[in-house]
């Protein structure tokens, strides 16, 4: 095969590591950094509404000046990449989790439950997220960040639940479950201590493109109005820019930051799922 | 030796891995007459199918031919461009490799894969001249004409296999090589096909090398065998002579351990484990299953040594008889 | 005589295919087998691909249900037992499959199927005792504990992997142990050894194997009786010796005739089987499986299927060439009834 030479050369000293996930992890790290340790340099009450004279551009006081409502974006920055990341997670294991679940059963045990289970993740799978979500959203009268990641976890789990039921059905029939059942393991054993291992592998990209997802339609969500009012995030910050016509009045510092850590964190996502496929693969192609 | 169409010299080929070198085969010589057929068996590791491979010049990397030659009448193979050896693959080394039944493309009719070899090695015929062309190799290999116009999951193994067949003296090659062609198919089907390429090959005047594990379809099928261990050539010889007094010791045991109807409940197997090819045992490969070993077997290694005319075998405690 | 495991009349189909177009496959038809408890034998279940074999392993082991007919274990249908009866079965008729790669999950060391049955049936009480039972079901089968235990599938050979297999098994205590082409992806010089192993298990500890391969050699050489499978349906039963040195079938007469044996001096002969007709994909036909390839067929053979003929005492055959002799059922072919010469 001639993709052997292409991965010979990505690869660094750790045999197993691809620099791609190299790259992927630092720039998440980065923002997580960011965002974990930028709040502590700055006071919160920066961030709220009032608290500088607005529109005040870049300077050494303000480093990314402040925006239309006086907060410095700044600070505004720090406080709000947590917050989206923490919908971006929470949403993401939640719905991941439950997917998972869902696939496992009406994989293994067919019958009613998977008729049940299957149809139901088919009819949902159907409906745009994004519609959805709106629907949802505009029924809350009081959003918040935990809401918001529940709402989109509500949907999260529908695709992670048809592909694990596929995954589920072909691993059912390996020979090792037989032999489990010989051994006298009952089903719901069989599905914790012999599929889900072999499951690993998958969850961990299927997460990565969960919380990928997740995020996306948080940003979305925000970016329309829907969001968290009380709460800075990323998505809070575009559609306030938006609201005060932040690119109509030049004020790049408002409205760009923002934009480049979301950037930041899907590339970086992108990049880790990309690195750990090659990995995956590459441990699967020598073990042929 | 003017007759011997195929010579193969001290052959090597080795892969070079993350985790070292896999000597896969080492040093292997063997000679092939014009319309002979010749056996290459062994278990997995013996470095059959890698040989077979390298004939061809089908290695993958990280896989090399590290030495030896090949030498197709006068030309050595091992010299030969990519370009020169594609002419040579098929039009004069063809091969029926493992599993060919599902190599064969499942979205083309059977008579498009014909047309498609010979274009490759550009022979263009008008469409009745191929036509015809389709039906008398078909035909050779017992099939109905109806059979070109199939797509390949239409037809059973047994006949997907004598399309490889088929497919493999298109260009009417001097040398067969196949590969376990037999692998996957019932003991009945696997008769005839083994039949139908005898009678394919008789026709063509052609040589035949035949790579596997199946003792008993090298005794019904081949005028010599080559046996081969951890990428060594242990045993070559007629297949009679060897079956009838194998020389080496692993030969021995092999026979030993074939089930037969002759008697019930006679288990005889080989002790011990196929040796790693990444680090072989020193001396003779066999040496740790060898029931006959002695101190020289664990540092020296044998050299493959004519014993009687057209019979070589390579271990120490075989003396070159007069 | 007290049966251990019977069948009768044993049939599976399988329905494929959407709500209009659904299409049947008769995958096991009528097929009988009884094994006596006093007497433990090894079966041979000979066929080739498609001749139902598989599906035969499966319903034996209880995880497919027949479409007709029935299983006794101890007399007890498989389909009418209770829980603990169930689990008496589960532990009594083990297996040993094809693979033996994919019968290990890479996740685990091959430790974890040795130490799940001994947890799952409460064979010891503490780990130590664990230990010393799995230790000794591996000495049992030729191996040595301290170069097979805590280590991973992909560390051991095809051979040990399989031999591991049997421990498995032995560490229940089996009473009859399923072996589905236990030898067929081993290496040749390996497969003397397992086959050996198998044959000590009837012989030392009493263990009934059903022997289901497509290798009439080997065949011969380990069963005590062989049942010739072709498409679902028996063709010819009884004792070994009979059925491969006299078959009487068509259908195993070609069977033997097409092995290749291990003697350059005994070439195929040039047969009547070099016959050009191609193996039909599955045309469904009134009579007999086997007519449309048979040299023997007669107009009788295409309009209704042949019962099974009692040849012999202990061989029977399903071609109506013997229509003269009485009717017979497979199990009662199968039945370990001592014959001369044929002891142990």
């Amino acid at each position: 095969m001639n993709t052997e030479s292409k991965t010979q050369t990505r690869r660094l000293r750790f045999p197993n590591l691809d620099l791609t996930l190299v790259v992927g992890i630092s720039l998440l790290l980065t923002v997580l950094l960011f965002g974990l340790i930028g709040p502590s340099f700055f006071d919160p009450k920066t961030t709220n509404v009032g608290a500088f004279p607005p529109r005040l551009p870049p300077s050494n006081d303000h480093w990314l000046g402040t925006d239309s409502q006086g907060r410095d974006v700044m600070a505004a920055l720090t406080y709000a990449t947590p917050q989206t990341l923490k919908i971006g997670v929470l949403a993401g294991i939640i719905g991941l989790g439950i997917g998972v679940i869902l696939g496992l059963v009406s994989g293994y045990f067919s019958g009613i439950v998977d008729t049940v289970i299957r149809t139901t993740t088919d009819v949902l799978n159907t409906i745009p997220g994004i519609a959805l979500l709106v629907v949802i959203a505009t029924m809350m009268r009081m959003m918040s960040v935990e809401l918001m990641a529940m709402i989109i976890a509500a949907l999260a789990w529908r695709y992670p639940a048809r592909a694990v039921r596929a995954q589920t059905l072909t691993l059912r029939e390996r020979a090792y479950v037989q032999v489990a059942r010989l051994n006298g393991m009952g089903g719901l054993e069989i599905i914790v201590k012999e599929v889900l291992p072999n499951l690993l592998p998958y969850i961990a990209g299927s997460f990565v493109a969960t919380v990928s997802q997740a995020t996306l339609s948080s940003i979305g969500l925000e970016a329309l109005g829907l969001g968290p009012q009380n709460t800075l995030t990323l998505g809070m910050m575009i559609y306030w820019a938006q609201y005060y016509s932040a690119i109509l009045r030049n004020m790049w510092w408002w409205w760009a930051p923002p934009i480049v850590v979301i950037v930041l964190i899907f590339v970086g996502l992108f990049f880790v799922s990309s690195g750990l496929d090659q990995m995956v693969n590459t441990r699967l192609r020598r073990t042929e | 030796m003017s007759d011997a169409i195929l010579q193969v010299k001290d052959l090597r080929v080795y892969y070079h891995t993350g985790s070292g070198c896999v000597r896969a085969v080492e040093g292997v010589s063997f000679n092939l007459t014009k319309g002979k057929r010749l056996g290459l068996v062994g278990e997995s590791g013996s470095g059959k199918s890698t040989t077979a491979l390298a004939l061809m010049r089908l290695l993958n990397p990280p896989g090399r031919i590290e030495g030896g030659q090949i030498l197709l009448g006068a030309v050595d193979l091992t010299k030969l461009s990519d370009e020169e050896m594609r002419q040579v693959r098929f039009s004069q080394v063809s091969m029926i490799p493992q599993g060919a039944m599902n190599s064969l493309n499942p979205v083309m009719r059977i008579r498009e894969q014909f047309v498609d070899t010979m274009e490759a090695h550009d022979q263009r015929l008008a469409k009745k001249e191929a036509d015809a062309k389709v039906h008398d190799l078909l035909g050779q290999v017992g099939l109905r004409r109806e059979v070109a116009r199939m797509y390949p999951h239409e037809l059973s193994g047994g006949m997907k296999q004598r399309v490889c067949v088929a497919l493999s003296i298109t260009l009417r090659p001097k040398l067969i090589i196949a590969d376990e062609p037999t692998s996957a198919l019932d003991v009945v089907v696997q008769r005839q096909v083994m039949e139908t390429l005898g009678q394919v090959q008789a026709v063509l005047g052609a040589a035949v090398i035949l790579v596997g594990h199946d003792m008993g379809l090298m005794a019904q099928f081949v005028d010599r065998l080559g046996v081969m261990y951890a990428g060594r050539m242990v045993e070559v010889g007629p297949v009679e002579d060897i079956f009838r007094e194998p020389l080496h010791p692993y030969s021995q045991m092999l026979i030993e351990s074939l089930p037969s109807l002759e008697g019930k409940h006679q288990f005889k197997g080989i002790p011990g484990v196929s040796p790693s090819l990444l680090n072989p045992p020193p001396g003779c490969a066999f040496h740790p299953r060898c029931r006959m070993a002695v101190a020289r077997c664990s540092s020296e290694m044998p050299p493959l040594q004519e014993i009687q005319p057209g019979h070589w075998t390579s271990c120490h405690l075989v003396e070159v008889r007069t | 005589m007290t049966s251990l495991l019977e069948a009768h009349g044993l049939t599976k189909e399988f329905t494929t295919g959407s709500f209009f177009l659904r299409k049947k496959t008769v995958a096991l038809e009528n097929f009988g087998m009884a094994i006596l408890a006093e007497k433990p034998t090894i079966i041979a279940v000979a066929g080739e691909s498609g001749s139902g074999k598989t599906t035969l392993a499966r319903l034996l082991l209880g995880m497919i249900r027949p479409t007709e007919g029935e299983i006794l274990y101890q007399g007890k249908s498989l389909t009418q037992m209770s829980g603990s009866e169930w689990r008496i079965f589960r532990r009594e008729v083990q297996a040993i499959f094809q693979d033996p790669f994919e019968v290990y999950n890479p996740f685990y060391k091959v430790d974890h199927v040795l130490t799940t049955p001994v947890a799952k049936f409460h064979l010891a009480d503490s780990k130590t005792a664990t230990r010393e039972l799995i230790e000794s079901a591996v000495r049992a089968v030729g191996l040595r504990p301290e170069e097979t235990l805590g280590r991973y599938p992909h560390q051991l050979s095809g051979g040990q992997r399989q031999r591991v297999m049997i421990a498995r098994a032995l560490v229940l205590k089996p009473r009859i142990i399923l072996a589905d082409e236990p030898v067929s992806m081993v290496d040749a010089s390996l497969r003397a050894t397992i086959l050996e192993s198998l044959l000590k298990l009837k012989r030392e500890r009493g263990i009934s194997i059903l022997y289901i391969t497509h290798d009439l050699t080997t065949a011969y050489q380990l069963s005590d009786k062989i049942t010739v499978l072709y498409q679902g349906r028996v063709v010819e039963v009884g004792d070994v010796d009979l059925v491969i040195k006299q078959p009487k079938h068509p259908y195993t007469q070609l069977l033997v005739n097409s092995i290749p044996l291990p003697n350059p001096k005994s070439r195929w002969g040039g047969g009547a089987i070099t016959q050009t007709t191609e193996e039909q994909v599955s045309r469904p036909n009134q009579g007999c499986r086997f007519a449309n390839r048979c040299p023997s067929r007669m107009p009788k053979c295409l309009e209704s299927s042949p019962p099974l003929f009692r040849i012999d005492p202990n061989r029977g055959a399903a071609c109506w060439l013997y229509s003269q002799l009485p009717a017979t059922e497979p199990d009662k072919m199968l039945e370990s009834t001592p014959v001369s010469g044929s002891t142990n």
